[in-house]
């Protein structure tokens, strides 16, 4: 019986040991990770639009209904051509607003009116993404062009997924991580253009024309 | 001879021929109020190539080759930003996970109640799993952790370190309680196992392995930064969302299928995040206990564990038998190293296979496959690659590099990991612990709370009755 007992105790004695080693350990390395990096903050999806190839993916691997990636205009970058080839499908091509010569498969692209200065007219085009599935074909088309239109995920619909679908399945590995306090990831030329704007000239020049 | 001329000028030369031909040469009436408009199918039919054939003849060319035109009034606005997800969500998920666990450990092991572990698996299912999508998740968690652990230039978030180490915490001190009516996916296959059969041991033990296996796969693959696998054959998230991968949600529904005759397929035969909860549970302070006090050894809770964890009352050996117990605990103690060591030589072997879910490594047999031209024409991913104008032999000596560097290690330790595990279990296999009692097993058992639910002594003492 004696024996008996001090096998037992044995046994706890390793166990009690095991597991004191065990929580050690998990503690250490979880304090390592969040806090040893002195980096701990929150990681979501973007996807660089400078290596972005418009290839529709992002509209068909999304794993919500309607995907979170959306086409995204950058003002600053637009040209606003009358004949749009962002709006406009190249066959069938008709100067009309009517669906069948329109790129956009949803009519998500708003194309307003602005001014006519010396016989051209600017015409304005505004995305309205609840309607925009992320198919990438405006950027497709607005890339022989100026490419102000690209794509983005939009971090107020995407899940956050630990893998990302889309990204698996871009064939431009172009979805990466960044940093949640800086979910955007512009066009490298987007950028300087609205860093621009924000610091003073440029802004004058689109308010007083 | 096409000149690269500056496209804003073509552009703005086409504006002004639209212009001139607006009103007139109207071959065909234009749908639409709007009769502004002329058909000029003709004039874009020339120009556009033309246009295409300058930016594609100027590399130079300004990267916006349409200005800003300059408005009188109106004022260009700026790309709206839509506010993103809230962080304190991680941190609420957090709580719940936390709120959880420590429901779940005291319903079974203080209040040893079923019905309420019942009604906590359903919660945690409605909130992890169907509101929260299953997403984070401790078991995904792992290869955040390994990559975080590999990577220097990935930090993984504190909020997901915290969801990985939880759960084990708990269950060093519980057991596995996380995966009795916390975690979403062994909550959905607890409420399928419907009809339970008992998987001869032989099975049991051998289909067991697979997921050290596939813990060795997801760690290597985190580690060597190619993909969550983990998270990419989920089989249970695409039905938290009600969509998904075809092939997924085929995988999953075999696997609910199968739940309901055996029990907890995916945790018992796959789960990586399981394996690690199971060496912790082998160690922890408390465990569920079948009866409030004295075995009577009915086996009701043998038969009614659909997870095959109820350990029967040992025999006593005789004295040979013992000898020869020992001999052959001896002779796999000595095995061990040679199996790992050759597990570690074969595994070195896999490095090629291994790589090919590396997308590097992928582009580049691809492209291989089309310059040598045994495949037709081209995806996207290698029209893509032609794009970013970087040459071939970059992308080969990449995919080349991480063949014989990076994927010869990762192979080398995941085939040793496989030596250690079929060693370890042959050990395990043959080491005998004396039990008195039915017992479940603290490794495989999963608190489900089925046992002392079935328990006579435990009935008896919720309805106050008479001890049998």
């Amino acid at each position: 019986m004696a024996e008996m007992n001090a096998k037992l105790d044995r046994r706890r004695f390793v166990r009690n040991g095991i597991r004191a080693a065990g929580a050690i350990g998990l503690g250490g390395t979880a304090g390592l990770l969040a806090l040893g990096k002195g980096q701990a903050k929150e990681y979501v999806w973007q996807l660089d639009p400078d290596k972005c190839v418009a290839c529709g993916n992002c509209q068909t691997h999304c794993v919500l209904d309607i995907s979170a990636v959306k086409a995204v205009q950058c003002f600053l970058m637009c040209g606003y051509c009358d004949v749009c080839t962002g709006y406009y499908t190249t066959e069938h091509f008709k100067l009309d607003t009517a669906a069948e010569h329109q790129l956009c498969p949803t009519g998500a692209i708003a194309r307003k009116f602005i001014e006519e200065q010396a016989g051209v007219r600017y015409f304005e085009y505004t995305i309205d993404e609840p309607l925009c599935i992320g198919c990438g074909k405006c950027v497709e088309g607005c890339a022989l062009m100026n490419g102000s239109l690209y794509l983005q995920v939009r971090h107020d619909l995407c899940l956050n997924c630990n893998e990302c679908a889309i990204a698996v399945s871009c064939p431009a590995e172009a979805f990466r991580r960044v940093p949640a306090d800086k979910p955007q990831l512009l066009k490298k030329q987007a950028q300087e253009l609205t860093d621009a704007q924000s610091q003073g000239p440029a802004e004058e020049r689109t308010q007083h024309g | 001879m096409i000149q690269p001329v500056g496209i804003g000028r073509l552009i703005v030369v086409v504006r002004s021929a639209n212009k001139r031909l607006s009103p007139g040469t109207n071959k065909t009436s234009v749908r639409g109020a709007n009769n502004n408009y002329g058909d000029y199918e003709p004039l874009l039919g020339i120009l556009l190539p033309l246009i295409l054939l300058v930016v594609a003849a100027d590399v130079a060319l300004p990267a916006n080759p349409i200005p800003l035109p300059e408005f009188t009034e109106y004022q260009v606005p700026r790309t709206p930003v839509p506010e993103a997800n809230p962080a304190w969500r991680e941190y609420l998920d957090l709580a719940a996970l936390a709120v959880g666990l420590s429901l779940a450990s005291y319903l079974a092991l203080r209040r040893r109640s079923r019905r309420g572990l019942f009604l906590l698996t359903i919660a945690s299912l409605a909130w992890l799993g169907f509101w929260r999508q299953g997403c984070t998740c401790p078991i995904g968690a792992i290869q955040n952790v390994t990559l975080a652990v590999c990577d220097p230039g990935y930090a993984v978030p504190a909020a997901t370190v915290a969801f990985f180490v939880l759960p084990l915490v708990f269950a060093l001190f519980f057991g596995r309680t996380f995966c009795a009516a916390v975690c979403p996916l062994g909550a959905v296959q607890e409420l399928v196992a419907l009809r339970p059969v008992r998987l001869p041991g032989w099975l049991e033990h051998t289909l067991g392995l697979l997921a050290y296996v596939y813990l060795g796969l997801a760690v290597v693959y985190a580690a060597t930064g190619t993909a969550f696998v983990i998270c990419r054959y989920d089989p249970f998230v695409a039905f938290f969302r009600l969509g998904g991968d075809l092939n997924m949600l085929i995988l999953g529904g075999c696997f609910l299928v199968a739940g309901i005759f055996i029990g907890r397929p995916y945790c018992r035969f796959l789960c990586p995040y399981g394996v690690l909860l199971r060496w912790a549970s082998k160690v922890s302070k408390w465990h569920v206990r079948i009866p409030p006090d004295e075995c009577i050894k009915c086996r009701l809770c043998e038969d009614v564990c659909p997870y095959g964890a109820i350990r029967q009352p040992t025999v006593v050996q005789d004295a040979g038998q013992r000898a020869e117990g020992r001999r052959r605990l001896a002779a796999l103690i000595v095995l061990l190293p040679v199996l790992v060591a050759g597990g570690a030589w074969l595994g070195s072997g896999l490095s090629v296979p291994l790589a090919k879910l590396h997308p590097t490594v992928r582009l580049a047999e691809q492209m291989r496959l089309e310059e040598t031209g045994r495949a037709e024409g081209s995806t996207d991913a290698s029209d893509a690659f032609r794009a970013t104008g970087r040459p071939l032999g970059d992308l080969y000596r990449d995919a080349i590099k991480l063949q014989t560097g990076r994927f010869v290690a990762a192979g080398r330790w995941l085939g040793g990991w496989v030596g250690l595990v079929i060693a370890l279990k042959l050990i395990h296999l043959c080491l005998r612990r004396r039990r008195d009692d039915y017992q479940p097993d603290r490794g495989t058992c999963v608190s489900c709370g089925r046992c002392f639910w079935y328990c006579p002594n435990q009935q008896a003492l919720n309805n106050g009755g008479v001890k049998i």
